[in-house]
């Protein structure tokens, strides 16, 4: 059972994975992160209960990675809206300012 | 290798992988930018119902409320303070996607193998504790009370300066 929980996170992972490497709006690629995060937190409670040794720790380090999203998803959110001030754009090959 | 019998819990699981799957490949898809995050909340509600399955119920309330709630709702916000026009800009660069097709599926693969090879055996059965929310809560504020006064540190931090940041200049 472990291995299709583990199956379905990498699966998540890569689409996230994708996402973030092929998708030019930048919320989009907020989101793709999003969803890599997830696929590590499912890793992280499903170890929790099928590991080698189960116990409430994975749980625990799963709320702290959500709450560490939170505040990437925040701060994000933030730079994206003062970029789209400065540009005016939320495409992510426009903001290549610094490879000029 | 796909030796699994069918019980209860594999039905379940394969229905919200059905439903987490699907809406991450929506995700993926879906042309509009607002349809977008509304299928990611549904992949992140089936990844709720996946944690009820663990025997996580604490972590699952935390992800719908998180999660399907206040990110989302933040990704639209963020999608309605930018200008968009409706329509995802499309990928331009067909050699900068295939790249990045290949990247995800040579991880997958490699991944998928990594899980196939290894010998997972538990020698202990799982105990949630009589109630998930309080057993959570007395190991949080026993073993894991500096972490967790850092982690408020880093929240207070960050929403501080995402307002700095998102505050209109004045000029």
């Amino acid at each position: 059972m472990l291995s299709s929980y583990l199956t379905l996170a990498a699966i998540l992972f890569c689409i996230g994975l994708y996402g973030t490497l092929a998708k030019r709006n930048a919320i989009i690629v907020l989101l793709s992160l999003e969803l890599m995060l997830n696929a590590v937190n499912l890793n992280l409670i499903a170890f929790s209960k099928y590991g080698a040794i189960p116990s409430l720790t994975g749980q625990l380090f799963s709320i702290f990675t959500i709450t560490v999203a939170a505040a990437e998803a925040a701060i994000a959110v933030a730079i994206l809206i003062a970029l789209f001030r400065a540009r005016g754009t939320v495409l992510v090959d426009a903001f290549n300012r610094m490879r000029r | 290798m796909f030796n699994v019998n069918i019980t209860g819990e594999y039905v379940v699981f394969f229905i919200f992988a059905t439903i987490i799957i699907g809406g991450a490949v929506l995700m993926i898809s879906l042309e509009k930018v607002v349809h977008m995050v509304i299928s990611m909340a549904a992949a992140f509600l089936g990844l709720a119902g996946m944690y009820v399955l663990l025997d996580a119920e604490f972590v699952a309330f935390v992800q719908v409320l998180i999660y399907a709630g206040a990110v989302s709702i933040l990704m639209i916000f963020g999608i309605m303070m930018t200008k968009h026009n409706g329509e995802a800009a499309e990928p331009v660069k067909p050699l900068h996607e295939t790249l990045a097709v290949i990247g995800a599926l040579c991880l997958f693969g490699l991944l998928f193998y990594a899980i196939r090879a290894s010998d997972f055996q538990s020698t202990a059965a799982f105990h949630p504790g009589e109630d998930n929310t309080l057993a959570i809560g007395e190991l949080l504020f026993t073993g894991y009370i500096v972490p967790f006064e850092l982690l408020s540190i880093l929240l207070t931090v960050a929403f501080i300066g995402a307002i700095a940041l998102a505050k209109k200049e004045a000029e």
